[in-house]
């Protein structure tokens, strides 16, 4: 189990929930699970996003696993210079 | 518009080409003659990106016109090192990592040979107002005066 | 096979050291090929034309009187570039960038292009493109902009991110907002509060380079692009995107590139080139001018910040708050998103609260620019927390430390932070001979810290292993300040050998798999965590061929120093095996040998900078001269140190340009004034001291050697350690970046008059 937060932009196409629990093992599940459950978040989670496991950013990295217990983030895709 | 012949010296050898009235040295360099180590940073006279030495003086050669070199001695950064010998400048450059995407490197050797060319043991202010007319915009300038600096050293204590 | 990425203490041979690096002959000899250095047979020459309004809408464009001019190949206009985004709204804004479709949104924006036999016959051409314009109101000031009655560039647009959703258009395209706690509650307590509005204006790269590029579309439909750019697979896809191309049959070369900080990873003209290699049949060389450089290519923000802080009286920051507006140029992107982000990212704060405006105006389109937003925002946070700890009466040092983020704190923008490095460049500023170095008249010190997140990314790579021994590797990630030299001593170190027999390389597209840009300072970091793993997929070929050699098998052969090593007395008599004797060997013993690696190397690593400055006024002219600069930053470990150094000191003098000097001037027609070098002015080498750097190494647990993203963190303290050096110098405030003379008199003469 992990408790994901999400940006302030997604919270309304979520049931106005800042965090939720999802029983996930890898970023991809996780999504997977996301969109599932709030299909608004399916075109945000497919074009931008980035995931903050424990404080370090994966924005490509789906296959990630998710420790038991990790804080996770949902973030923006972000740019580099 | 007509052509104009000039015969001039381009790093030792003698070159003949035909240009236009209004057409740059730098220009010539680069689209007729094939020397394309001169840059073109901005084609104002603002950058040094195309610094050629003209009869011992560093020019911008994107503000001299072709024709004017006529009976003229250049010296561009295709004929600075000896054959296959760098010249000291060069290697010290290598060395300090005095570039780093090097569009301003070519434009710096040639001011700064120049430098050393009248002045062969000059101050660090000497060497940073003698390079104002160069920018680079990748290293903060330290390592291109260090590097100017070791070279100066380097040839007195060849010539010594 | 799979990787592990995590850090190993080790001993290094290579990495740390200081070789030559391998392009370097090629640059000092003016051998190196960049963007424009390159033709082909039978090219024409391109030529842009740009609106001269700042925003207007295109009623008619006539291109019969310039087509038919001799010479003339081809002209294009938006017509020639069909929109196949397909609701893809950002790679719309790119393709309305490329060329304006209905409206030019800004002084620059290109309407139409020429190619033509030679430049005389372009330029001639572009004079006889009629185009009729409806002039529209425009605004070029953020504020301005966001404010309700600023004429507005899409009436399409509503501000997303508040609640309820508006139903009236507006410049503002988002709002997003961070932070955590209960910041009304945090001022409540606190003793002192520091309360200011900062401004920034807008800043260019200043790559020396232009962009450039040569298109050819043949026929048959293959096509290659030739150009400086920091990701060349990002460039095919985008323009295979937009023009409709297959990218198998799109080959795009990255040239030498003569810089880009964020600036080149953007396509401006290379749609345009490819849409006029495809109309005339013939390749088409584009350049850009310095002149449409500044005007049409890359700014960053222009901005508008407010910030509130507030700590007790021991010096415990108690809250935070900042509200950010930035510009984004005509198209809506992210920009105060990230500015909102990284605010308050050095410390650890209890109630913090960060919202950003993105704010849509009549300029250019803003591209990133070294750890883009974060720089403006910085300067806001930084000089107001250098005020509050003025007032408690503390070093502005120990404020610092007292307050800065460590192991465990809860970041501004979300997570909780691993292993940081903000901590020890503190103690390394407090400890470092520039603190107690003596300060003459007219002088002041100032120090500022700051934050970026770094990237990784999609990144592939091949090293193969020659016959002779020496090791070629094609890396997918463009060297934009000494990368191949890195690279190098990365393979070098993970597989024993000497960096002399290792060749690095950029490969184009059309040889390697798919590689992110070179962005968010990405190149060393993930290119080099590739190699370490292409070398090891290397190493396992190279133990089965010595087991082969040896007969025996495989789990008895281990790898070190660059050899084959049997394991265990039974094979004493088999001496090891080199590189260079496997490799010699592999004709008979299965082929060529090889690694290949294909990673997302993620887990950058956020990485923090402690800046330290003295600057001297001249009361009398305004103008500021640096005495003395200080960058101490963590890299995680340094790969090629004087390429690090070079990074801290570059990003430095691009921040003390931005501080003092560099500006977007535009008139009350909303033209650009001041494009070109003479009056955009970046620092020279008369402007600036030696650049002092201190390499603090704190290894990255998520990669096998510790590497962090170097690149872009160091612009992001200098524009607040100079103000606060100019603000102790002076004994005012300076709350309006850059610092420029009469900006600096001014504030002088306010103070006096107050
Ligand atoms: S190109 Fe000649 S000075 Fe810039
Ligand atoms: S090394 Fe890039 S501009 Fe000087």
């Amino acid at each position: 189990m992990v408790t994901v937060t999400l940006w302030a932009g997604l919270v309304p196409l979520a049931d106005n929930q800042k965090t939720l629990e999802v029983e996930a093992d890898t970023i991809r599940d996780l999504l997977r699970q996301l969109t599932e459950r709030y299909p608004g978040l399916r075109d945000p989670i497919k074009n931008e996003v980035a995931v903050v496991i424990d404080g370090v950013i994966y924005r490509d990295d789906r296959s990630r696993p998710l420790p038991d217990g990790a804080e996770v983030f949902l973030m923006r895709r972000l740019a580099g210079g | 518009m007509s052509s104009i012949a000039v015969s001039t010296t381009i790093n030792g050898d003698d070159v003949e080409y035909l240009c236009q009235a209004d057409e740059t040295l730098l220009d010539v360099l680069r689209n007729r003659l094939g020397l394309m180590g001169a840059k073109e940073g901005c084609g104002t006279g603002d950058c040094g990106a195309c610094s050629t030495i003209m009869d011992g003086r560093v020019v911008c050669s994107c503000l001299v016109l072709g024709a004017e070199a006529e009976g003229r001695s250049i010296e561009t950064i295709e004929g600075m090192a000896n054959g296959n010998e760098l010249h000291p400048l060069q290697s010290k450059f290598i060395e300090h990592a005095a570039l780093q995407c090097g569009i301003c490197t070519p434009g710096f050797l040639m001011a700064a040979k120049a430098l050393l060319d009248v002045k062969p043991d000059p101050t660090e202010k000497d060497i940073r107002f003698w390079l104002a007319g160069n920018l680079c915009r990748c290293t903060g300038y330290d390592k291109i005066v260090r590097a100017v600096q070791d070279a100066a050293q380097e040839m007195k204590g060849a010539r010594a | 096979m799979s990787f592990d990425a995590t850090y190993r203490d080790k001993a290094f041979k290579s990495v740390g050291t200081r070789p030559l690096r391998p392009d370097g002959v090629d640059k000092v000899t003016g051998r190196a090929r960049y963007g424009a250095d390159f033709n082909m047979p039978g090219q024409l020459v391109a030529r842009v034309l740009r609106s001269p309004h700042a925003h207007a809408r295109i009623k008619r464009i006539d291109t019969s009187r310039a087509e038919a001019v001799r010479g003339v190949k081809a002209v294009i206009t938006a017509a020639d570039l069909p929109d196949l985004t397909d609701g893809d709204a950002s790679l719309l804004a790119i393709l309305d960038n490329c060329m304006a479709r209905t409206k030019a949104l800004y002084d620059g924006h290109a309407v139409a292009a020429v190619a033509a036999i030679d430049e005389k016959s372009a330029k001639q051409a572009l004079k006889l493109i009629e185009v009729e314009y409806e002039i529209l109101p425009h605004v070029v000031d953020v504020d301005a902009a966001a404010r309700p009655d600023a004429p507005i560039l899409n009436e399409a647009i509503r501000t997303s991110g508040v609640e309820p959703a508006p139903d009236t258009p507006s410049n503002v395209a988002n709002r997003s907002e961070f932070g955590h706690g209960d910041v009304d509650a945090g001022f409540a307590q606190a003793d002192v509060i520091v309360e200011r509005s900062y401004r920034t204006e807008q800043t260019h790269q200043g790559y020396i380079e232009p962009h450039a590029c040569v298109a050819n579309c043949n026929p048959d439909g293959t096509t290659d692009l030739w150009v400086c750019t920091q990701g060349h697979f990002v460039y095919r896809q985008t323009c295979a995107d937009l023009l409709g191309l297959e990218v198998s049959k799109l080959r795009v070369t990255s040239s030498e590139i003569g810089g880009g900080f964020g600036g080149k990873t953007h396509v401006w003209a290379e749609p345009v080139a490819l849409a006029l290699s495809r109309k005339a049949g013939r390749p088409v060389k584009l350049v850009m001018s310095r002149e449409e450089v500044f005007r049409a290519s890359g700014p960053t923000s222009a901005t508008s910040i407010d910030v509130k802080i507030g700590a007790k009286a021991d010096g415990t920051i108690t809250a935070a708050e900042a509200t950010l507006r930035y510009s984004n140029g005509p198209y809506a992107d992210m920009w105060a998103e990230l500015g909102a982000m990284t605010s308050f990212a050095c410390y650890d704060l209890e109630n913090v609260k960060t919202v950003g405006f993105e704010v849509l105006v009549n300029r250019p389109k803003v591209a990133a620019y070294r750890a883009p937003s974060a720089p403006m925002a910085a300067f806001a946070v930084e000089s107001a927390v250098d005020e509050l700890a003025h007032k408690i009466g503390m070093d502005a040092v120990e404020f610092r430390i007292r307050n800065a983020a460590k192991e465990g704190t809860r970041s501004s923008y979300g997570p909780v932070y691993g292993p940081i490095g903000i901590g020890p460049t503190l103690e390394a500023a407090k400890a470092h001979p520039h603190m107690s170095a003596p300060l003459g008249e007219n002088q002041g010190r100032g120090m500022a810290c700051g934050f970026w997140f770094n990237f990784g990314g999609q990144t592939c790579t091949d090293l193969n292993i020659n016959a002779d021994g020496t090791v070629t590797l094609a890396v997918g990630t463009v060297d934009v300040g000494g990368s191949r030299a890195s690279l190098s001593l990365i393979a070098a170190e993970e597989l024993g050998i000497d960096y002399q027999n290792v060749k690095a390389v950029v490969a184009d597209t059309a040889t390697l798999g798919y590689n992110d840009m070179t962005d968010g300072s990405r190149g060393t970091f993930s290119s080099s965590m590739a190699t370490i793993s292409a070398a090891r997929n290397a190493i396992e070929v190279m133990r089965r061929r010595a087991a082969l050699t040896w007969d025996i098998p495989v789990e008895d052969v281990h790898w070190e120093d660059g050899h084959a090593k049997a394991a265990g007395s039974k094979y004493d008599n088999l001496s090891p095996l080199s590189v260079k004797e496997i490799a010699a060997e592999s004709g008979n013993s299965g082929g060529p040998i090889a690694g290949h690696s294909e990673m997302v190397a993620d887990g950058a690593g956020v990485s923090f900078a402690t800046h330290l400055c003295d600057v001297e006024v001249d009361p009398e002219t305004g103008s500021t001269r640096i005495v003395r600069y200080t960058v101490i930053q963590d890299a995680g470990k340094a790969v090629h140190p004087a390429y690090v150094e070079g990074q801290y000191q570059g990003g430095a003098a691009q921040g003390i340009g931005w501080a003092l000097n560099e500006e977007y001037i535009y008139g009350e027609d909303g033209r650009l004034q001041n494009p070109g070098f003479l009056d955009y002015r970046i620092p020279v080498c008369s402007d600036l001291p030696m650049i002092d750097t201190q390499i603090l190494e704190i290894p990255n647990p998520n990669h096998p050697y510790g590497v962090r993203g170097v690149g872009e963190t160091s612009i992001v303290p200098p524009l607040a350690a100079i103000a606060n050096a100019v603000s102790n110098a002076v004994g005012v405030r300076m709350t309006h970046i850059p610092m420029s003379p009469p900006r600096i008199l001014a504030a002088l003469n306010a103070d006096k008059d107050g």
